[in-house]
């Protein structure tokens, strides 16, 4: 696992080892499909413990390093899929000690420095290998995914049946139908194949929506209330302009899906962008639904920002948390960051699209400019609120398969998968975003979750390791023009293969309870684990004191239940055979230690 | 019953936008019973505890769901509490009554918890004290324990407003003689009701026997003995009647400076090291009397400090360390960031919440005390020496890092028995001025700054994570270089690579709970403590959250286990299995509050809270906020 061999870079843990001479073919692990490309001696800067020498291997999938210390046990196993950047330092003329090298700038917050020696040309070799295979698209090779063998014994790519899941949320029913006018992404290139759309609304009828919403993404149906029957739409904004265009269909459609649920009250629109910006959308043609064109809407801005800020918001917190922790001010610079209050800004905002359903006031549509970045947050994380299914692992994995992957979050764009651009103004951390506002929903609600922190951290890890071609492309069609199913695994296949480390001992299945985390600084913390986990320091005790004791409770329960069973067998025996003498039964268990 | 006025109703029906006014007007009322009949909800009062005055027809105001809830009762006055008669409990189930405060009900507040008094006169609110001129219409108490109540007046008859507002100023401000407060009234009437419990563990370092234990517990008495010296306080009314000192110490250089500059033995660690501590000796000019002290000290040291058997590290806390006045500063700063009056305030502090904290500087100084015992539990249990404590009286400080430092080192510390006694060795017998740290004579405010002395002990015990705390310390490097550097110039480093190292080493190991334990320090790590200061704040609950709800599941596993244990025990005896009841303590765990059982539920329905301001500006993220998200043009024009 990926992480977890890097967690495991305890550099106080100084056990010597022994076999000073490895087999090469055995020092590092290697996936099947996964090739060695270059070996090198090194020194790894390491921020927390100093310089120390090692070996680098470089894969076609990643960077392992192995410490050639005998008093360090210290691996670094890294995919290339992390590195954002691949900076030289030092020159020719650089004199300090390990000040000539290469500093690599990696996703997953943090970076990793090398020196190498100035003569025979090394670090050019290192520097170009590494730029080659961790950015293959700049140089016509396959992303390592499309070369990844690995067999699972379930299959990932089975998770997610559109049909199966809108089946399960009672669909098709008498107000929304599933329409396949999008079959071969004709009507909208970034949506998926299948749609759910009101009954009442005719192909024809949609595909005239489709002019009017940017990138043809007309309100489609992404949840709907099993009870009053009131529904969740994402879209994006509609294309208003300056002169402030109408147009009769798009309105019709809206009010076709406010009276999807014989709700006589207005259609609920979040806009989920702040107001002065979707007044500033209208200038590229975009804007939002004004009141004297849709009569029997109310629209909300919910003052989320723009991927841009987003962006800026998780450097800062980068800053603050690596290589050192801020120490002396760390709650200023935690909030100088704004990462928190952005958290709080989305969280506040999907509480408000749930408190909406849930109450059967009024259905609501969600969009902000193209409906794939904030809108995916809202919608997504108001169904992890409503709907108890997708708070367990497999509905959780169809959540995200549903709201983000299909619904065509541009990953590839936000991420950069194999792409060298480190500056792209595309990349931002939405869909991270996303994952912490689930990570605090988890610790505000630690029972109500079938999967644990480990679970979230992999899928992250694995969003940027190009090992899956889960997160790859931008959207759908693409996606299938490059046979992703067919060509790579799924993500999932790993998961799914391995569930028992990715469970919440203490989940406990409730259905039909919706959560509301409280979205207010007091409760929303910075995710130690996953923001500052390179820090041996801040390491976090895994697993947590009273997880260890209910699992250790949980493993008596179940010892019991089966000495209860051998007696009620030993008895039946016993009251045919009276001979028998039942043991002590203080000699056959311990007694339960735990004081409160 | 009695009237209840409900405003805006409980559950979906509510008023159609959430109004935040901090006060209901009268015309927002709507009595269920016009007519205000007040059924005597009657008074509990403990024996001894005199009714002094009362008013009707009180309004006591309910925050939920940022609506607010008015219920009419009777507020009185006794000599131990202020208490509001009403019918407010009946929305509370078995459940949550179990854990009901069985001498302070929920709307009584005990006179010296009571902090600051407001009054609202026209919509504005003025701190009460002494004689007022005019009465307010509303009247808002903040509890030392961060409650926050809110009384309407309105209703009132003017003359009982008088007598019950002048009363409570009266009685919880005015000046106090020390036999005039309530617990010697209670202890005359309640005398024979107290030795009921046959069985309580708690050692109360009142005899010598008690002293004589604790030192057979920590193998102490090798090198430690307890005196008798200052039996019947002959020496000193300061001290204990009895205590421990190094054996080599004659008894009669205790008396010489009224046990000043004795080392009184708290704790002796598993490898015969000690914890000590040390009132310092008056401050002299004459330097005859000097040379007197330090001849006298140099022999006191000698008894426990002999190189290179024993080594002693002096821990001067009154110089080297945080004042009292920090704490006091830190704390006033702090709890007022907890004492909230509605749900606008709420959210307006929310956004600036971090900056709030910090500037509090609060859990700083729980990170510099928990840092100063760590520093001291590593000479104690990695170098080999003996600590003194030195403050001036011995009785602050000392009280706080002692006890800290036990509780790090001393499993039995952290059971609840031995936790009261440390409490009762180090604070009660240690000298602690509670009366005046407290201010529960109502002295006059130049005393405040004493007061809170015992609470960063009680915060850091919050968390049960690592067993017991989390909130933690971090200046003290700095401030370790400051104070030293004039000394040690050379040391300060080693010394501060010392500490790095024991702390690194210690959380590098996997933890043993019935050993050491060492709190994190790092500035992440250092959280508040929620389920204590959040507790009376609504908007604040999580419902059917926090940590309780894994709390409670650990609780059910107990009792299935225990359920099974007990069947597994009858099948083998031959009986038939009762049907074991569970006890069903915590069965509805899913509608527990994140705070329970600190607080009781207050929000009655499931609507979420929703932040009701907004954003703070960018600064300079401006211009980017501005962008559009793609760089391309939008689709088909």
């Amino acid at each position: 696992m990926v992480q977890e061999s890097v967690l495991n870079t305890n550099n106080f843990k100084k056990t010597s080892r022994d076999g000073v001479n490895w087999d090469l073919s055995e020092a590092v692990p290697r996936l099947p499909g996964e090739t060695h490309v270059a070996d090198k001696e090194v020194i790894y800067i390491c921020p927390f413990n100093g310089p120390i020498k090692g070996r680098v291997y470089i894969t076609n999938y990643r960077l392992y390093l192995r410490s050639l210390e005998t008093d360090s046990a210290l691996i670094l196993d890294v995919p290339l899929g992390v590195i954002s950047r691949i900076e030289k330092m030092g020159g020719a003329t650089s004199r300090g000690e390990n000040s000539y090298g290469l500093d690599i700038t990696c996703k997953d917050m943090r970076n990793l420095r090398f020196a190498l020696k100035q003569e025979g040309h090394s670090r050019r070799d290192m520097f170009e290998i590494l730029t080659r295979h961790a950015f293959p698209l700049a140089h016509s090779l396959p992303i390592f995914a499309f070369l990844n063998e690995e067999k699972f014994n379930v299959d990932g790519w089975m998770v997610y049946n559109p049909v199966e899941e809108y089946r399960r949320q009672g669909l098709p029913n008498h107000h929304w139908r599933i329409t396949f006018i999008n079959k071969c992404y004709e009507l909208c290139d970034t949506y998926p194949s299948l749609l759910v759309v009101p009954y009442r609304a005719s192909d024809e009828d949609l595909r005239r929506v489709a002019t009017f919403r940017s990138r043809n993404r007309i309100p489609v149906l992404s949840w709907i209330h099993p009870e009053n029957k009131t529904v969740i739409v994402r879209c994006s904004q509609p294309l208003v302009g300056m002169s402030g265009k109408r147009n009769k269909d798009d309105e019709k459609y809206l009010d076709v899906i406010r009276e999807t649920n014989r709700q006589i009250s207005k259609l609920t629109i979040y806009d989920a962008r702040p107001n002065v910006n979707a007044v500033a959308n209208k200038a590229t043609g975009g804007g939002y639904e004004s009141d004297d064109a849709y009569h029997n809407a109310e629209l909300f801005f919910l003052d989320i920002h723009n991927i841009h800020v987003m962006r800026e918001s998780l450097k800062k917190v980068k800053d603050i948390v690596y290589p050192n922790v801020e120490e002396s001010h760390w709650l200023s610079s935690l909030e100088s960051t704004h990462w928190l209050e952005h958290i709080k800004l989305v969280l506040t905002g999907a509480i408000q699209v749930a408190d909406k359903v849930s109450s059967g006031k009024s259905s609501v549509l969600v969009h902000c400019s193209d409906g794939w970045d904030r809108t995916a947050q809202l919608t997504s994380l108001a169904m992890l609120m409503l709907d108890s299914f997708y708070r367990s692992i497999e509905g959780f994995e169809i959540l995200v398969q549903k709201e983000w992957i299909s619904f065509g979050h541009k990953f590839a764009s936000r991420i950069g998968h194999g792409d060298k651009n480190h500056a792209d103004a595309d990349r931002s951390p939405i869909f991270l975003q996303f994952i912490d506002c689930v990570w605090q929903m988890s610790k505000q609600f630690p029972t109500a979750f079938e999967f644990n922190e480990q679970f979230l951290i992999t899928i992250l890890d694995h969003l940027y390791s190009c090992r899956f071609g889960t997160f790859l492309y931008n959207c759908e069609s693409a996606r299938e023009r490059q046979k992703v199913t067919e060509r790579t695994v799924s993500l999932w296949s790993l998961i799914n293969s391995n569930k028992d480390r990715f469970k919440n001992p203490f989940y406990t299945k409730e259905i039909n309870r919706v959560l509301y985390p409280v979205a207010s600084m007091r409760h929303l913390e910075l995710w130690v684990n996953y923001y500052i986990r390179w820090n041996p320091r801040i390491k976090q005790q895994q697993p947590n004191p009273v997880e260890q004791r209910y699992l250790e409770l949980l493993a008596l329960r179940d010892e019991y239940i089966k000495r209860l069973e051998e007696l009620q067998l030993a008895n039946s025996a016993k009251l045919s055979d009276p001979s028998t003498s039942p043991s002590s039964p203080s000699q056959m268990m311990p007694h339960v230690q735990t004081h409160f | 019953m009695l009237g209840k006025g409900v405003v805006g109703g409980g559950g979906g029906t509510k008023a159609p936008k959430p109004s935040f006014v901090s006060y209901v007007r009268p015309e927002e009322i709507h009595t269920n019973e016009k007519e205000v009949t007040e059924k005597e909800v009657t008074l509990h009062l403990l024996p001894g505890e005199q009714l002094l005055c009362e008013a009707s027809t009180v309004l006591k105001y309910v925050q939920e769901d940022s609506c607010q809830r008015g219920i009419y009762g009777k507020l009185v006055c006794t000599d131990f509490k202020i208490a509001f008669l009403g019918d407010d409990e009946s929305a509370l189930d078995n459940d949550e009554t179990q854990f009901k405060n069985k001498v302070i009900g929920e709307n009584d507040i005990t006179l010296h918890c009571v902090d600051q008094i407001y009054g609202v006169f026209d919509e504005k609110k003025k701190t009460l004290f002494g004689q007022l001129k005019k009465y307010p219409e509303k009247l808002i108490i903040h509890c030392k324990d961060l409650r926050v109540f809110h009384f309407c007046l309105r209703y009132t008859k003017e003359e009982e407003v008088k007598r019950i507002v002048s009363g409570i100023i009266h009685h919880t401000q005015a000046p106090k003689l020390l036999k005039r407060l309530f617990l010697f009234s209670y202890a005359a009437a309640a005398r024979n009701s107290t030795a009921t419990h046959p069985k309580n563990h708690t050692v109360m370092f009142e005899t010598l026997q008690d002293w004589c234990w604790e030192l057979e517990r920590t193998k102490g008495n090798m090198k430690y003995k307890a005196v008798r010296v200052n039996e019947g306080y002959q020496v000193s009314e300061r001290l204990p009647e009895y205590f421990v000192v190094p054996t080599p110490l004659p008894e009669e250089d205790v008396p010489r400076f009224q046990g000043h500059g004795i080392p009184m033995w708290c704790w002796s660690c598993h490898n015969g090291c000690a914890l000590l501590k040390m009132s310092a000796l008056p401050k002299e000019q004459d330097d005859a009397v000097l040379q007197v002290q330090k001849s006298f000290l140099d022999g006191v040291y000698k008894t426990i400090h002999r190189p290179p058997y024993e080594i002693v590290k002096t821990e001067d806390l009154s110089s080297s360390f945080l004042s009292l006045q920090d704490i006091q500063t830190a704390h006033s700063k702090f709890k007022q960031l907890f004492l909230i009056d509605n749900s606008t305030e709420f959210w307006d502090t929310d956004i600036k919440w971090f900056s709030l904290l910090e500037s509090s500087s609060w859990l700083d100084i729980i990170r510099r005390c928990l840092k100063k015992a760590i520093e001291i539990t590593e000479c104690l249990e990695a170098q080999n020496m003996n600590v003194l404590l030195l403050e001036e009286n011995a009785s602050d400080l000392c009280c706080l890092i002692s006890s800290l430092v036990q509780v790090m080192m001393d499993p039995h510390c952290r059971t609840r028995v031995g936790f009261q006694s440390l409490v009762q060795k180090e604070w009660i017998m240690g000298g602690h001025c509670f009366l005046d740290r407290c201010n529960h004579l109502r002295q006059s405010d130049k005393e405040e700054h004493q007061r809170q002395l015992s609470l960063p002990l009680t915060q850091s015990k919050s968390s049960p994570k690592r067993g017991f705390f989390r909130e933690e310390t971090d200046h003290l490097i700095k401030n370790l270089l400051g104070k030293r550097i004039s000394k040690l110039i050379n040391s300060s480093d080693e010394l501060q690579d010392n500490f790095r190292e024991f702390y690194d080493s210690w959380h590098s190991k996997p933890t043993d709970y019935h050993g050491l334990l060492l709190p994190h320090i790092e500035g992440p790590e250092i959280k508040v403590w929620a389920q204590r200061y959040l507790r009376w704040i609504p908007e604040a609950q999580i419902l059917g959250g926090g940590r309780v709800a894994t709390m409670s599941k650990l609780l059910e596993m107990m009792e299935e286990v225990q359920s099974l244990q007990e069947k597994i025990d009858e099948r083998h005896h031959g009986q038939v299995a009762l049907q074991a009841e569970a006890s069903s303590l915590l069965r509805a765990s899913a509608r527990l509050s994140s705070l329970f059982p600190f607080a009781l539920l207050q929000r009655h329905s499931s609507k979420p809270v929703l932040p009701t301001s907004g954003w703070k500006a960018l600064g300079d993220e401006e211009d980017l906020a501005k962008r559009e998200d793609e760089s391309v043009d939008l689709g088909d024009l």
